[in-house]
């Protein structure tokens, strides 16, 4: 067949299909709806690759081909794109997907957790036997703000007295913005090897673990210990998981096993991702928990009643929801 | 083809080693392959600059807009800034492939098998900017790129995703004056590619010299000095625009 027989005979055809594919990307609200109806897209889009795989091997010219690549290109997007049901998907990434990937990836959460929470357990009996200890981690500033925001005479526990117009929802937001950017960074900073991750586990739990543990030696346990208890159990277990998906990254680049690197790591990333955003849900929880339930002025015993409750929750959410008896772990 | 990656090359001229190029091919499950050409550094900070501009006006706006309303306005101002750091540049990208800054640039992110980019994949490739970012000013990033033959950053290696060009540079338009005539030897494609090269160069070279490498192909057009420029001339639009214009402007026109 000649160029221009095959021009002729499939001119509308291609007009009619670069329509249809324009009409497709527009925004879903701007497309005309049901012009075109009729038109088979999938086959449609088999005949215009065979039409461009006929022409490239027959030299037709240049400015044909780069229609037609042009359509198939423009094309393909539309026929394998993946639809979503966001709502569904949520629920059931919530519900199912989130504890199981846990589950399946609970070694890194073990690792994690041992990088956070060995250096916490020895900066806190530390700074707690010797009260200069903690100058080594903080600055005085901050000790001081530190300690002004859970002594006992302040008006509410966790809250700097300076900034007294502080409100429960001003510091919802601040607890998003901050809590959250650090998960994600624990995350990222695993493709350098894992490095970053480490770093700000143990930075993380070397800094809580002197807090507390000076704190604790001034005698303002009483505040301290009930404000942290309640949300800790969201927050701390969600960065221990930011650093556990972070370690996936690190372990990738370099122990890929059979794979290559990157293809390790992409796999891996996907994987991780799933515990990154479950971590962000949690941190969303804690984030409310402690802007709205820490900061309160109740007893002492009911906090720690509830905090009890909370950390039960988390350890039965993400043990065993998900698990079924038809094997699902 | 083992390695769907394999710089492009030409099919009707197999002994032609790959050129260096940053067009890459990508095999479909239909049996052709889709051709990308990626965008460099260059233009992809030239984007970064444009969407860094844009989300610096938002958070201005955010917080003029919001700073009035108190501890409630502070909350949403601060929610703001947390959604505009992580998540801007993931709106956009799965509505329409690329941020403002990539649009204007003329470029968009794709997976590296040809798809529109995945949820989870905008996700990934942009959590990790934070670290492409690092030590400063992408210097991570621009290193991965330099040493990456698909020019990706950390985040894009991770994410499985391309940047790349939307749009194909356009080929020379028809212009009437030399009129569309069919060559008269039967041209290989990258018989065809030079001549529509030299069209396309032919406005930044001097007249002598236009004249001078038109001459070279005296032999095939029958002509000398000018009127062997228009030859080719007209030769490239009979190439660029096949044979479907006008077949009586001049010479052996194509029968319709």
């Amino acid at each position: 067949m000649r160029q221009e027989q095959f021009e002729r005979e499939n001119s509308e055809f291609w007009r009619e299909l670069e329509q249809f594919i324009s009409n497709l990307e527009r925004p879903r609200y701007k497309r005309v709806v049901n012009r075109q109806g009729s038109l088979d897209f999938p086959s449609c889009y088999r005949k215009i690759c065979s039409h461009y795989a006929l022409a490239r091997s027959r030299s037709f010219s240049p400015a044909l081909l780069e229609r037609l690549h042009n359509l198939v290109l423009r094309g393909h997007p539309h026929l394998y794109r993946q639809q979503t049901a966001w709502g569904w998907r949520m629920m059931h990434f919530i519900l199912l997907d989130f504890p199981r990937a846990f589950r399946q990836h609970s070694a890194y959460f073990w690792l994690a957790l041992l990088v956070f929470l060995f250096p916490a357990l020895v900066l806190g009996v530390g700074c707690f036997q010797d009260g200069d200890l903690i100058y080594s981690i903080m600055d005085e500033q901050q000790v001081a703000s530190m300690e002004s925001m859970y002594d006992p005479a302040n008006r509410q526990p966790g809250r700097s007295v300076e900034r007294g117009s502080e409100t429960n929802f001003m510091m919802f937001g601040y607890y998003i913005m901050n809590n959250i950017g650090i998960g994600f960074r624990t995350f990222a900073g695993g493709i350098l090897l894992g490095v970053g991750t480490l770093f700000l586990l143990l930075f993380n739990g070397i800094v809580l673990g002197g807090v507390a543990g000076h704190l604790t030696r001034q005698g303002y346990q009483d505040t301290f210990w009930p404000f942290v208890s309640g949300h800790g159990a969201f927050e701390l277990t969600a960065i221990v998981i930011c650093g556990a998906a972070g370690l996936m990254l690190g372990h990738a680049i370099l122990a890929p096993g059979q794979r290559t690197r990157v293809m390790a790591l992409k796999q891996q990333a996907s994987a991780a991702l799933q515990l990154v955003m479950g971590a962000a849900l949690m941190l969303l929880v804690a984030a409310f928990i402690e802007a709205f339930w820490s900061s309160s002025n109740l007893a002492a015993g009911i906090k720690y009643s509830v905090a009890a409750l909370f950390w039960c929750l988390v350890a039965l959410y993400l043990g065993w929801m998900g698990r079924s008896p038809r094997g699902s772990r | 083809m083992d390695d769907p990656w394999l710089p492009w090359h030409d099919m009707t001229n197999p002994a032609q080693a790959p050129l260096l190029d940053t067009l890459r091919a990508y095999e479909i499950p239909e049996g052709v392959s889709l051709e990308f050409r990626l965008a460099g550094p260059v233009v992809r900070a030239c984007a970064w600059g444009i969407d860094a501009a844009l989300r610096a006006l938002l958070y201005i706006l955010l917080t003029m807009g919001l700073s009035v309303l108190g501890g409630v306005g502070v909350a949403f101002m601060l929610i703001g800034f947390f959604l505009i750091e992580w998540f801007y540049p993931v709106v956009f990208e799965l509505h329409t492939g690329a941020t403002p800054g990539k649009k204007a640039m003329g470029i968009w992110v794709i997976q590296d098998n040809g798809t529109p980019v995945t949820v989870a994949s905008s996700i990934i490739r942009n959590l990790l900017r934070t670290v492409d970012f690092l030590p400063l000013l992408y210097a991570f990033g621009l290193l991965s790129m330099l040493i990456d033959r698909e020019f990706k950053r950390l985040g894009d290696l991770a994410a499985g995703t391309l940047v790349v060009y939307r749009d194909q540079p356009l080929k020379q338009e028809i212009s009437a004056e030399e009129g569309v005539i069919k060559p008269p030897a039967d041209l290989s494609r990258e018989e065809q590619k030079v001549m529509l090269a030299f069209v396309e160069r032919g406005e930044s070279l001097s007249a002598a010299r236009r004249i001078e490498l038109a001459e070279l192909l005296t032999e095939l057009t029958g002509q000398t000095g000018q009127d062997a420029v228009d030859e080719l001339y007209a030769y490239a639009n009979w190439i660029t625009k096949g044979h479907s214009c006008d077949s009586s402007a001049r010479g052996i026109g194509v029968s319709p």
